[in-house]
């Protein structure tokens, strides 16, 4: 068990080093860079003095071959020091620091909502014995996630903020601000969850076990709820690795849509500058994340299923 | 008939498909008297199960009772709720499923799934229960109940998790036990042993059984009364005896004729042996295959799953394989096609080592050494059609043209006795026993000296069982292949097998020509198996005795 756990550690610090390369390498391949951007949206352009701009990228490194600048900021980021901004001067890490609650409280609660209402609503598709309810309810599914989420949030602002006048339309205060944010980003997620854990059950419910269940004499809930939900969940678990990673993505058009801050925005607006020392840590953190939530995941597939073995041993 | 404990009366039951109801039982009448085991025979599609399952109301979703009446204990189970079933279920009829493999929840610790039968019933309290299932897996004859109890289906063989279910179905004390196919997943001594327990249980807790089986002969072993049924009719009941003895119908008297068990004590194609003077085919000298099982899984890292066997098989000679599951039978028929790497040994394959062969020798190999395989539902790929199946070998080690290629796959339809209209057609199209067929005319394609049988017709219905085993024979007697014929069907073996080597825990325990070995076997091992075969009472007269 510790042999597998560090063998993960080091799997996911390759994984670290692979995001970190790849972002610098297509950084470096884009055309222009930050301090011509940042020039560029001075008053015009005409007025910036070449020299000023040459001593800027001095500064910066960004006058060095690409093999030395790589050198130099893996080497730098791997004792945690990602540079500073170059759009405002501030570390980066403590740029993302600063970011990172207002998104992880978004993204944590869209990710139970998506769980629970997701859950749900497999659970009742399946177990209803009403035909059209449960083709009603296993139609919603496919509609949540090909609808494109900035339009859901913009759906819910017109509806709830600027008529209803329930939530306010942007902004972070508190919970009542995080309400509308929050069901827009579970959306594509929790229809995601709902699909694959729908599918499960269904698969799950003809399972010869299931029939022994009934046999036994236990009723409808309880074969669905204690025998089959349990068997059908792990593959429902494995999709929310994956969302661990949509959540991030999406929490960019989110937080935008809303006027959130938060690492969405922050990430948004270094893009947009072409900040790279940021975009650079949004990708490494954003990686380091997928790697964590997956790792737990793996770890508790064998709670799940005691057949499932870690590291070659029951767990 | 008013002491009935069971009456069905004029039973239907059907299945709604795409292309409309198909009917699987149609107007049944069956009576189980108290205590009494019947059992309910007949092949794969007959309506056996559906009327099993239709007694306690377990049926698919898309299947319906259209007419009939199920009274169980004075009352009409086709016309109770949902609720008032869940007091039946369980409670006053347990059911034995089929397959102990997938019927127990892979996921709850066996003594929970036993304890839930006892607590959905109110049979003990909740301090009690863990103790009291206990109890019960003990009573179902499984050993260390208490370490069971805590251990997940998977940690368990098949022969214990069948004493689970066992234990699940009885725990109620229930008047009547549908048992459906309760052993056919199981090895020939396992089955005995949980047969025997299941009838003696059952005999002390005063419980019907109605034994839903494929087997004439686990019937003629068990049953005081016989049913078969065919395409959803019973077109025979009766005493055991009379059944057996003396069939009314014609469909009864072909079961019985086929039944590879029933044969036993007089096999029918006795093969003309080879002359045994030749130099063998294959040679086998000393072989070892070790597994290694995963880290922490005890002491024992390695395991050897084929322990130092020697054996040869004869130009146009069947050799068979004998042994329960885990003996390492499939392992050494994988090693002789040089599909799983040996260990350590020789292999010698028409006097040249192909222990070690690589690349164009061992290709050569492929190409004289053919499979069929176990499961004919599997074996083919479901996209390709027919006559891409069995063409498939050609078109791999470039043989002929297409057209060629074409002919060569009708003549072989021809060989194994199907139309040539089935070319086009799909494998999902056709019957198992037809599958199998086409399975062998692939594994005949490329006119091999040997060909490997890995239980051959285990997945078929006896009745086709018989004519594959026939197929066989002539094929054999035709183009002088040798067969390696893997099997755990003792019956099976004595129809078509020459010789045959009996297999234990990696190690042949013995060898000999058919007859001698079925005759005369030297190793208690063999002779346990030969007891082991179900349907001995049907000619040596035990079952009267039982009864």
């Amino acid at each position: 068990m510790r042999r597998y756990v560090i063998r993960r550690v080091v799997q996911a610090a390759g994984v670290l080093w692979a995001a970190y390369t790849v972002a610098f390498l297509v950084l470096d391949y884009l055309p222009g860079d930050p301090v011509s951007a940042m020039a560029g949206q001075g008053l015009d352009q005409t007025s910036t003095d070449p020299a000023q701009i040459a001593q800027l990228k001095h500064e910066y490194g960004f006058d060095k071959p690409v093999l030395v600048q790589y050198a130099e900021y893996l080497g730098r980021a791997v004792r945690g020091d990602f540079g500073d901004s170059v759009a405002t001067g501030r570390p980066v890490t403590s740029t993302l620091a600063d970011a990172l609650p207002a998104t992880l409280q978004l993204t944590t609660a869209a990710l139970l909502l998506a769980i629970l209402v997701g859950g749900g609503l497999a659970v009742l598709a399946t177990y209803t014995s009403m035909r059209w309810l449960r083709q009603v309810l296993l139609s919603l599914p496919p509609l949540g996630v090909s609808v494109p989420t900035f339009w859901v949030g913009l759906m819910l602002v017109e509806l709830f903020s600027f008529r209803a006048h329930l939530f306010p339309a942007f902004g972070n205060d508190g919970l009542r601000g995080l309400v509308l944010p929050a069901i827009a980003l579970a959306i594509p997620s929790g229809a995601l969850i709902s699909q694959v854990l729908a599918k499960s059950l269904l698969n799950t419910l003809n399972e010869p076990y299931v029939q022994t269940a009934r046999a036994k004499g236990a009723g409808r809930a309880r074969v669905h709820l204690r025998h089959a939900l349990r068997n059908a969940s792990l593959p429902a678990l494995t999709v929310i690795g994956v969302l661990a990673g949509q959540l991030m993505a999406n929490s960019v058009v989110i937080e935008t849509v809303f006027s959130r801050n938060g690492l969405g925005r922050v990430t948004a607006t270094a893009v947009g500058s072409q900040d790279i020392p940021v975009v650079q840590g949004v990708v490494v953190f954003g990686s380091f994340v997928f790697v964590l939530v997956n790792l737990v995941i793996d770890l508790v597939y064998p709670l799940i299923d005691p057949r499932i073995v870690v590291a070659g041993r029951p767990a | 008939m008013s002491d009935s404990l069971l009456s069905i009366n004029g039973l239907a039951v059907s299945y709604r498909t795409r292309t409309g109801r198909v009917p699987a039982v149609r107007g049944v009448d069956l009576d189980v008297r108290p205590g009494e085991i019947v059992a309910l025979v007949g092949e794969s599609g007959s309506g056996k199960s559906t009327l099993a399952h239709a007694v306690i109301r377990l049926l698919a979703d898309n299947a319906s009772i259209d007419a009939g009446r199920v009274e169980f204990d004075g009352a009409d189970l086709t016309g109770l709720s949902e609720k008032e079933l869940r007091t039946v279920r369980g409670a006053r009829i347990g059911l034995v499923p089929q397959d102990p493999g997938v019927s127990l929840n892979p996921v709850k610790r066996v003594g929970e799934q036993v304890a839930e039968v006892l607590r959905l019933h109110d049979l003990s309290t909740r301090r009690s229960t863990p103790a009291d299932a206990i109890e019960v897996l003990e009573r179902a004859g499984l050993p260390e109940p208490a370490l069971r109890a805590r251990q997940y289906p998977h940690e368990l063989s098949g022969g214990m998790r069948q004493r689970v279910l066992i234990a699940i179905a009885i725990a109620a004390r229930p008047k009547l036990i549908v048992a459906d196919e309760p052993t056919s997943a199981l090895d020939v001594t396992v089955q005995r042993r949980i047969l025997d327990h299941l009838q003696h249980l059952t005999e002390e807790l005063g419980s019907a059984v109605l034994l839903v089986t494929h087997d004439l002969g686990v019937a003629a072993d068990r049953a005081q009364r016989i049913a078969v049924m065919s395409r959803g009719r019973i077109v025979e009941s009766g005493p055991a005896r009379d059944v057996l003895d003396a069939p009314s119908d014609a469909y009864t008297r072909r079961l019985l004729a086929s039944a590879p068990s029933l044969s036993v004590a007089r096999p029918r194609t006795n093969p003309a042996a080879p002359a045994p003077a030749e130099t063998p085919l294959v040679t086998v000298e000393n072989l070892v295959k070790e597994f290694r099982l995963p880290q922490g899984a005890g002491a024992k890292r390695i395991v050897r799953a084929v322990d130092g066997i020697d054996l040869a098989v004869r130009r146009g000679e069947t050799l068979a394989l004998v042994g329960e599951s885990g003996s390492g039978k499939s392992t050494t028929a994988r090693l002789v096609l040089r599909l799983a790497q040996p260990t350590s040994g020789r292999i010698v394959f028409d006097g040249e080592d192909v222990t070690a062969a690589r690349g164009g020798r061992l290709r050569g190999l492929r190409r004289r050494a053919q499979l069929v395989y176990q499961n004919p539902y599997a074996s083919l790929d479901p996209r390709f059609s027919i006559g891409e199946v069995i063409s498939e070998p050609l078109r791999a080690f470039r043989v002929g043209d297409r057209a060629s290629r074409a002919e060569r796959a009708r003549h072989l339809l021809e060989r194994v006795a199907l139309p040539a209209s089935i070319l086009d057609r799909r494998p999902a199209e056709l019957s198992g026993g037809q599958r199998q067929r086409v399975a062998i005319a692939r594994a005949l394609a490329l006119s091999p000296d040997l060909v490997v049988c890995d239980e051959p017709v285990s997945a078929l219905d006896v009745s086709v069982q018989a004519q594959v085993l026939e197929l066989l024979a002539e094929l054999q007697a035709d183009t002088g292949v040798a067969y390696l014929l893997i099997s755990h069907d003792l019956a099976v073996v004595r129809q078509i097998a020459h010789r045959v080597a009996v297999m234990r825990a990696g190690r042949i325990v013995e060898t000999g020509a058919t007859d001698e070995l079925f005759d005369h076997p030297e190793h208690p091992y063999t002779r346990d198996l030969l007891a082991a075969i179900p349907g001995g009472g049907v000619h040596s007269r035990h079952y009267e005795e039982r009864t």
